[in-house]
Formats: C-alpha cells, sequence, structure tokens
C-alpha cells in the first residue's frame, strides 16, 4: 500500500489540486512550488513508515503550508519583517482540509492555476511548457525531450515564463461566472496545444512526444472533472480520447505517419473510442454545440467506421460544414473538401478549394489534395504541377515520398497511355 | 451464496498510472480472476469507465426526472468496477478480496451479498 509507485501515484495525482490550493495560499508561484515538492519529501519520509493519509492530497497542502510558514518565520529571526502581503489570510491551517478541497474553491483554484500557464503575455511554446511543468510536474528534463530542445534551453524558457507571470497581474479573488467561462475556454486551447504539440510530431523523434498527448488527455480529464456539466469540456475530451485511439495505427515501423484511410483500424484503442463517444453522446444532449464538439463528432464518425468505406463521409460534410460556420478557416474548408469529393465528387471539391489557393499558398496539404483531385478529374498535367509545389513545401522527407509516389504513379499511368495499344496487344 | 466485490479507487489517481503500470495491474488481476474462473466461482467483472462518462437520472421533489451529468455521488474515490464471485462465506468473500487488494494495491474493495442475480445473455 505504501511502495513507492504507490507514492509516487499520490504525489502526481494530488499534484494540480495541491500546488493550486497553495498559490491561493501563498500568492507566489515559486514558494507554492517549492512548499509542494518539501511536502512531498516529507511524504516519502512519513508515509512508508506510518502508512498513507486518509486523504493524501490534504495531508500534502496541510504540510507544505505549514513548512512554509515555519520557513518564513524562521527566515524572520534573520532578516527584516517579510511582507506579510504574501500570505492570505484566507481560511487558517487548522480548519478542515478535506471539507475545503471539496468546495468549488478547490475548482476555482485548479483553474487559476492552469489558466496563469496560458496567460496572454506568453507564447504558445512558453504556455505549454509551464503548464507541463507546474501542473503536470513533469521535469524540465522530460519537457526539454518532448520539444526536442536541450535541457538549459528549456529551463530558461520556463524561467522567463515564470518571471512574465510574477509581473502580470492575476486575480487571486473568486472569479464571476462570466470570467469563469472565459479562463476556462483559455485553458481548454491551451490543452489542446499540449495535445497538438504530440500529436503532430512524426519521424523518429514522434514516440518522445507522444506522452504529451497523454499528457493533455489527463489536463482534459480534471478539467472535466471539474466541469461536469459543461459540454465543450466533455467535447474537448472526447476529442483527444478519440484521436489518440488511433496513436498505435498511426506510424509505420520507420515512425512515418500512416494515413487514416491506410492504417489498421484493428490496432485503434478500444477504450478510449468507448469513452469518446460516451462523452460526445453526453455532450451533444446539452444541445449547445461548439467547435470542440464538432470536432469530436467527426472524429468520432471515423472511429465508427470499421474499415475506411463505411466512413459516414456525408455526415463529416456537415459537420465540417457547422465548423466552418464557428470557426471560419481556409484549413477547416480544406478538410471539408475531402469530404465533399467523396460525397458529391472532385469536381465540387476542387471548386471549393480553388478560391483558398490565395491563403493557402505556404500550405503542403492544399497543394497535395488539389493535386489529387486533378488526378481523379484525369487533369494529369495540372496535378503533376500541384505535386511539386507539394513537395517543395514538404516539412518532412516522408510527406514528399508520399506526394512523390502519386507522381510516379502519374507518370507510369501515362507511359501506358502512349504504350497502350502495344500492351493491349501483347 | 454469492458475493458482489465492488472495487473503488480516486480516479485522479488511476488516470494518472502511466500504461506500463496499468498493464500490470490487469494483468496481476487477470491472475486473479483466472484462478476464480477454474474454481467455477468467477461470474461477469466489469471495469467501468471514469465517471465523467457517467450520466445520473434522478427525481426531484417534484417528481420530475433530470439527467444530470457525472456519477450518482461526488465521493474522494470512485467505483472502478466489480467482480461476482461465488464464496461459501463471509470469510471466504473477504479472502477473495484480498487477493485482488493483492493484485492492486491502493484499491478499497466493498463486499455485498448478492440477492438477485440473473447471469444475463451473452453479449456480442
Amino acid at each position: 500500500m505504501t511502495d513507492l509507485t504507490w507514492i509516487n501515484g499520490a504525489l502526481t495525482s494530488a499534484r494540480p489540486q495541491a500546488v493550486a490550493a497553495l498559490l491561493r495560499y501563498f500568492r507566489d508561484l515559486d514558494t507554492a512550488e517549492e512548499a509542494f515538492q518539501n511536502a512531498c519529501l516529507r511524504a516519502l519520509k512519513s508515509w512508508p513508515q506510518n502508512g498513507p493519509p486518509r486523504d493524501p492530497t490534504a495531508w500534502l497542502i496541510m504540510v507544505a503550508r505549514n513548512t512554509a510558514i515555519d520557513e518564513v518565520r524562521r527566515r524572520r529571526k534573520q532578516e527584516a519583517l517579510p511582507d506579510e502581503e504574501h500570505i492570505s489570510d484566507d481560511g487558517d491551517a487548522e480548519s478542515d482540509m478535506a471539507d475545503r478541497l471539496d468546495s468549488d474553491h478547490y475548482r476555482d483554484d485548479v483553474l487559476r492555476l492552469l489558466f496563469i500557464c496560458c496567460h496572454p503575455d506568453l507564447p504558445a511554446s512558453q504556455q505549454i511548457a509551464l503548464a507541463l511543468r507546474i501542473v503536470s510536474g513533469l521535469s524540465v528534463k522530460q519537457i526539454a525531450r518532448a520539444f526536442l530542445v536541450g535541457e538549459s534551453a528549456m529551463e530558461q524558457r520556463i524561467t522567463r515564463a515564470k518571471a512574465r507571470i510574477a509581473k502580470a497581474d492575476v486575480p487571486f479573488e473568486t472569479p464571476g461566472a462570466v470570467e469563469r467561462s472565459e479562463r476556462l475556454a483559455a485553458v481548454a486551447a491551451m490543452v489542446y496545444l499540449v495535445f497538438n504539440e504530440g500529436y503532430s510530431a512524426s519521424g523518429p523523434t514522434a514516440p518522445d512526444r507522444e506522452p504529451l498527448c497523454d499528457e493533455a488527455i489527463r489536463l482534459a480529464r480534471l478539467l472535466l472533472r471539474l466541469f461536469q456539466t459543461e459540454p465543450e469540456i466533455m467535447g474537448l475530451t472526447a476529442l483527444l480520447l478519440l484521436q489518440h485511439a488511433r496513436a498505435p495505427a498511426r506510424f509505420d515501423s520507420q515512425g512515418e505517419i500512416i494515413l487514416l484511410e491506410d492504417q489498421d483500424r484493428t490496432l485503434w484503442k478500444r477504450a478510449f473510442i468507448t469513452e469518446g463517444l460516451a462523452l460526445i453522446d453526453k455532450a451533444v444532449r446539452h444541445r449547445r454545440p461548439g467547435p470542440y464538439q464538432v470536432q469530436a463528432a467527426i472524429a468520432a464518425l471515423h472511429a465508427r467506421a470499421a474499415k475506411p468505406a463505411d466512413t459516414d463521409w456525408g455526415g463529416i460534410d456537415r459537420l465540417y460544414a457547422t465548423l466552418e460556420q464557428m470557426q471560419p478557416s481556409p484549413v477547416v474548408t480544406l478538410n471539408r473538401a475531402v469530404a465533399v469529393s467523396k460525397v458529391r465528387g472532385p469536381a465540387d471539391a476542387l471548386a471549393m478549394i480553388e478560391p483558398l489557393a490565395a491563403k493557402l499558398s505556404g500550405y503542403f496539404y492544399f497543394f497535395g489534395l488539389k493535386g489529387g483531385l486533378l488526378l481523379q478529374l484525369g487533369r494529369n498535367q495540372e496535378a503533376r504541377v500541384a505535386f511539386n509545389q507539394a513537395i517543395a513545401l514538404a516539412h518532412t522527407p516522408a510527406e514528399a515520398a508520399h506526394i512523390r509516389m502519386h507522381i510516379d504513379r502519374l507518370i507510369a499511368e501515362t507511359e501506358a497511355k502512349q504504350k497502350g495499344p502495344v500492351a493491349s496487344r501483347a | 451464496m454469492l458475493y458482489a466485490i465492488l472495487c473503488y479507487h480516486s480516479e485522479d489517481v488511476v488516470c494518472s498510472w502511466p500504461k506500463e503500470k496499468d498493464e500490470q495491474i490487469m494483468r496481476q488481476l487477470t491472475e486473479v480472476n483466472e484462478k476464480l474462473a477454474k474454481a467455477g466461482r468467477l461470474g461477469p467483472v466489469a471495469r467501468l469507465l471514469p465517471t465523467t462518462a457517467a450520466t445520473t437520472l434522478r427525481e426531484n421533489a417534484r417528481e420530475e426526472k433530470l439527467v444530470i451529468d457525472g456519477p450518482f455521488a461526488e465521493t474522494k474515490e470512485q467505483l472502478l468496477g466489480f467482480f461476482v464471485i461465488e464464496c461459501v462465506d463471509l470469510d471466504e468473500a473477504v479472502d477473495t478480496a484480498k487477493q485482488l487488494m493483492q493484485a492492486n494495491d491502493g484499491a478499497t474493495y466493498e463486499i455485498r451479498p448478492i440477492g438477485y442475480f440473473m447471469p444475463g445473455v451473452k453479449i456480442t
């Protein structure tokens, strides 16, 4: 019961809640983190001897607060009087922690901690790094590996981010309803970024980045447990689960991406799909659609298809049309065009993406899809031009190789046509 | 006598397990289950999805049926799953729960005698 893996698990799962509560108390991120670290060290000493506490999180918060206060008192003897403003008198240490943790307080605490990480002053890469360090408790080394940068560079990035939010004024009073929902939206976007950071990786380093997807799912579940009735948080969690369910089928032995159509669907993680479908079903009942729910519903239609031919492309087309209205973006339209090509044919799809040419002139997938559609229409010469443009914009050798395969097929077909009569006689 | 052995744990903790740990626990539990199955004592076993996937139907004071998101009760530990096991008496049920506990330490087990049981059909 008190073996090291159990304790580690308890410390990891207590972290968001505990650091969030300590942040409200100390109003300083470094102090809160340090206090939590000290409490963890004490737990490692005390729990194996005395058995685990009934409520590990409450224990950690209590011990962290007491040791930090002792530290302040000790320093007070050596230095000038500390700044009393740094310690809030919001509740006293003797009060029943367990009760307070169940209150809304705790919900706002965790939301605040997450919200601090996605402060608008911080670039996305810093937001993600900060959330992984502070909320998830990943080590700087782990985060650096996931971002493919050196440890010291990541250390610097996190330190800079912390310095920036220390200057920014984060309100500590309980947020109002509007502010709470704004915070929730910002935090949801940040969780989605964490996921994408892991999901968009390919090549030999992809496995190093996969933990980011797991971490994002953990954060999404944490948010969902705090806001059980928010359909968009259900949608976000469902979206991440449904996409990550494909993880075991997404890469070949070289670590290169396998397209959705070519994936071995028996490798998809059933448990994630079941949970994702259950969540999207729950969300839809609220009749308050949002972008995460729509994206999750699209992922759900893919997940429900046992083989690519079973895919409900009509449904996907309609969902993308809804998403276009919610979040107009050329990339969304481009995705919709894929569904349109399946439902109404390549000519309609091509007509749909041609107006996007100016906006997506630097986008690999635009030219990849355009080439594919032209090819289906038998406009091989134009298809080849589009494919060449795609190759020029490819980010990875695998992307380029995939397009080159199309071109090779084109060349082979053209040659076959030229030799057509000969071949038929043979 | 049939007993339901209900397994409770903190979802925060369980959802934080790395994949290897989760797989290891499932392996250990399967070992216990296989022994019970061999002895002809094992009924249905289920692992539930997190309570975040749960929906609760309840009636308010005006007898309106309300669909509520989330589990029936907000508790520190959540119902993770259950086993239905044939045991001659409570002692054996406690002993069996202890074996399950060894396979999944940190979880809490509630032992409930079953009053009515229908195995149901094989669900495909």
